[in-house]
């Protein structure tokens, strides 16, 4: 057996009849049309209260910020963050550009830039826990490494059917947000200009290095970050489905990772060692819309970096335990 | 009696391995051996010491009681656990450093045949078709006949019975044309004529020459279906033999029914070379004793002293109701090898 595409196809006709993708796209399908919705009642809520001009709201938004900077109830911290959405925010208003231009393209926009660090690692986790846990789960392991193929390919088959996977996920993602999204606020604005390159500096932002991109090339470079963080959340889940023998405990394990990592990063900014956590550096979207990271220090090289080193590792431990240990069960 | 394993292998096995080479018998080749087999998991052994061939066209019995070691034994045969000593081959290839090659000879089933249940039949098979080189869709249709699946192999697997799943099982341990089938309790959960069906099923692929590899802790199963059988105990292969060699110096038993059986016990047991037994001492099979009665007496009677003992038993004026010789089986032997064992 040399070829290692016909155990590709035996992987993704099982997670296909198994359902586990339309699963992923039942919860897009569902859950798309309540977020527009949602965004739809705010737009419309913002319209009454400001007429059709944008500038006045964006300008009440900014006043807004500006006084709670004043109040000595406001943490320190989040001085910080409305400081450098002030920043962001004047910038925008200087250019004349609406940052929050309704329309199917900033939805989907929007949308990616929320997802990337639960909602997206949630989904391909869903393909990922299941794909070794779930032979043994079944018994079918047996009757898998029973057959005339090295134990690395039947794992390499794997892991190029999760890479498939991720990709189909993120890009049905993107389907699904621009098309029903598309129905309430129309489908244009791929030329849209978007601000991007906000540096966060201690003194507030960096402006000097800030440029527009057209929406379309902004939300193609969400997508690219969003499949990196998918991959690595995945490969990370995958190693867990090496380990673990139920997919149930594989799920748990890597929801609560996950979810410890949003706890963290909403608290743990003061811990600048948790910056070497996956979990806190899933935002990766973030630093295009100029956040601020939630610890300092954190860069987007320095988070691609730590996802990367995080994913090879569970990779080099997924290997190595599945070619060697006995299937006792 | 039969004589204790490890001495009786090197004297059976070398020999034969010889005759191979210089044609004096011609055996069939060797398809499977385990030479000297143990695993330790943890600090306890769980194998202590399994050898044993399988040859072409043989249908060899793998027996022991549960816990005895039998799918521990199986899962080594087929690489999904690694022998901390000793040597596993398959035709010729070691399975731990070359599994790719000596499993391509192997067709298997270890524990229950579990399939995709999401996926039907064909799906399944389909599945395992493209893990090996050399099967392609008629194959697949060929092996759906032989076990008589072609009604329902486009069904969903989660629908289909315990029987089904079985022989489900079976087609795809046949896909590759292997020349050693190794199935683990192959009649576990089947009904009485699914045993039968897949005993003649069995026969069948050993008269094309495949080398059939069956374990199990029914006893008759074995005694009734096996060329050879390996006995296991505590991790340990006790004895290999035929199955006539393993039975044919046993002692028989009879089953006596008499008009007085109190008074008929003691004039048996007055006869030379008749013992009588106590009736749990006896180790009967369940269907034997089923079909004993509180007057029955069981005695152990070389065989031709029985016609001596009837006429003992009349002149007495003892009405002599029934007589029955019982053949041995596996199960009394299995019984009097491990019985040292169990007090060890």
């Amino acid at each position: 057996m040399n070829s290692i595409w016909p155990l590709v196809q035996n992987e993704t006709i099982k997670i296909i009849k198994k359902k586990r993708f339309y699963v992923v796209l039942l919860v897009l399908l569902v859950l798309v049309p309540m977020f527009t919705y949602a965004s739809m009642r705010e737009a419309q809520e913002n319209r009454s209260k400001f007429g059709d001009d944008w500038r006045v709201e964006l300008q009440q938004a900014i006043t807004d910020n500006q006084n709670s900077l004043g109040s000595d109830r406001v943490p320190e911290e989040w001085k910080k963050y409305r400081r450098i959405f002030i920043q962001q925010m004047q910038y925008y208003l200087q250019n004349d550009v609406n940052p929050n231009e309704p329309g199917g393209v900033t939805f989907t926009r929007e949308f990616l830039d929320n997802s990337s660090s639960l909602f997206i690692p949630l989904l391909i986790m869903t393909i990922a826990s299941d794909l070794v846990s779930g032979e043994r789960t079944g018994g079918t392991i047996k009757m898998l490494l029973t057959r005339p193929v090295r134990r690395w390919k039947i794992l390499l088959s794997k892991l190029i059917t999760l890479t498939m996977f991720t990709s189909l996920i993120v890009i049905s993602t993107f389907i699904i947000c621009y098309g029903i999204s598309g129905l309430v606020f129309g489908y244009s604005g791929f030329t849209m200009p978007v601000f991007t390159g906000f540096q966060p500096s201690d003194a507030g932002v960096n402006m000097d290095t800030v440029h527009a991109v057209d929406q379309w090339q902004f939300i193609l470079m969400q997508m690219g970050l969003i499949w990196f963080v998918g991959l690595c959340v995945g490969l990370l889940a995958f190693m867990v489905s090496v380990l673990v023998r139920s997919t149930a405990a594989s799920i748990v394990i890597m929801m609560a990772a996950l979810i410890a990592g949003t706890i963290l990063t909403n608290m743990a900014s003061s811990w600048a060692s948790a910056k070497y956590l996956f979990m806190v550096n899933l935002g990766l979207t973030n630093y295009l819309s100029g956040s601020p990271a939630p610890i300092d220090g954190m860069t987007l090289p320095f988070s691609l970096t730590v996802l990367a080193i995080w994913a090879a590792v569970s990779l080099v431990v997924s290997f190595a335990v599945f070619t060697k240990r006995d299937v006792l069960n | 009696m039969m004589k204790k394993t490890t001495s009786e292998q090197s004297a059976t096995l070398a020999p034969s391995t010889e005759a191979n080479g210089s044609g004096a018998v011609q055996e069939h080749e060797i398809v499977l051996s385990a030479e000297h087999v143990k695993k330790k998991i943890g600090k306890r052994w769980i194998i202590k010491d399994v050898t044993f061939t399988v040859r072409a066209g043989e249908i060899f019995g793998f027996l022991g009681p549960n816990g005895a070691g039998k799918t521990t034994t199986i899962r080594m045969l087929v690489d999904l656990i690694r022998p901390t000593e000793g040597k596993i081959m398959i035709c010729g290839y070691d399975v731990n450093r070359e599994p790719e090659k000596a499993l391509a000879y192997v067709g298997s089933i270890v524990e229950n045949p579990e399939m995709y249940p999401y996926l039907t039949g064909w799906e399944n098979l389909q599945h395992f078709a493209r893990m090996q080189p050399g099967v392609d869709e008629r194959r697949i249709q060929e092996v759906t006949e032989i076990v008589r699946l072609d009604e329902r192999i486009h069904d969903k697997v989660s629908k289909y019975s315990l029987g089904m799943r079985q022989r489900l099982g079976i087609a795809q341990a046949l896909l590759g044309r292997p020349r050693l089938l190794i199935l683990d309790e192959p009649t576990n959960g089947l009904d009485p004529k699914g045993i039968r069906d897949m005993r003649l099923f069995i026969r069948e692929l050993a008269a094309q020459g495949m080398a059939v590899f069956v374990s199990s802790h029914l006893l008759s199963e074995i005694q009734l279906l096996c060329d050879r059988v390996a006995i296991v105990g505590s991790g340990r292969v006790m004895a290999v033999g035929s199955v006539e060699e393993l039975v044919e110096d046993k002692e028989h038993l009879v089953i006596w029914e008499l008009a007085e059986s109190e008074r008929g016990a003691a004039l048996l047991g007055s006869l030379s070379g008749i013992s009588v037994l106590d009736h749990n001492e006896a180790h009967l099979d369940n269907d034997t004793a089923a079909s004993l009665t509180a007057n029955s007496i069981i005695t152990r009677t070389p065989e031709e002293q029985i016609p001596v003992a009837i006429r003992e038993l009349v002149q007495a004026g003892i009405a002599v109701h029934n007589v029955r010789k019982l053949n041995p089986t596996l199960e009394q032997l299995f019984l009097g090898i491990t019985e040292g064992e169990t007090i060890e």
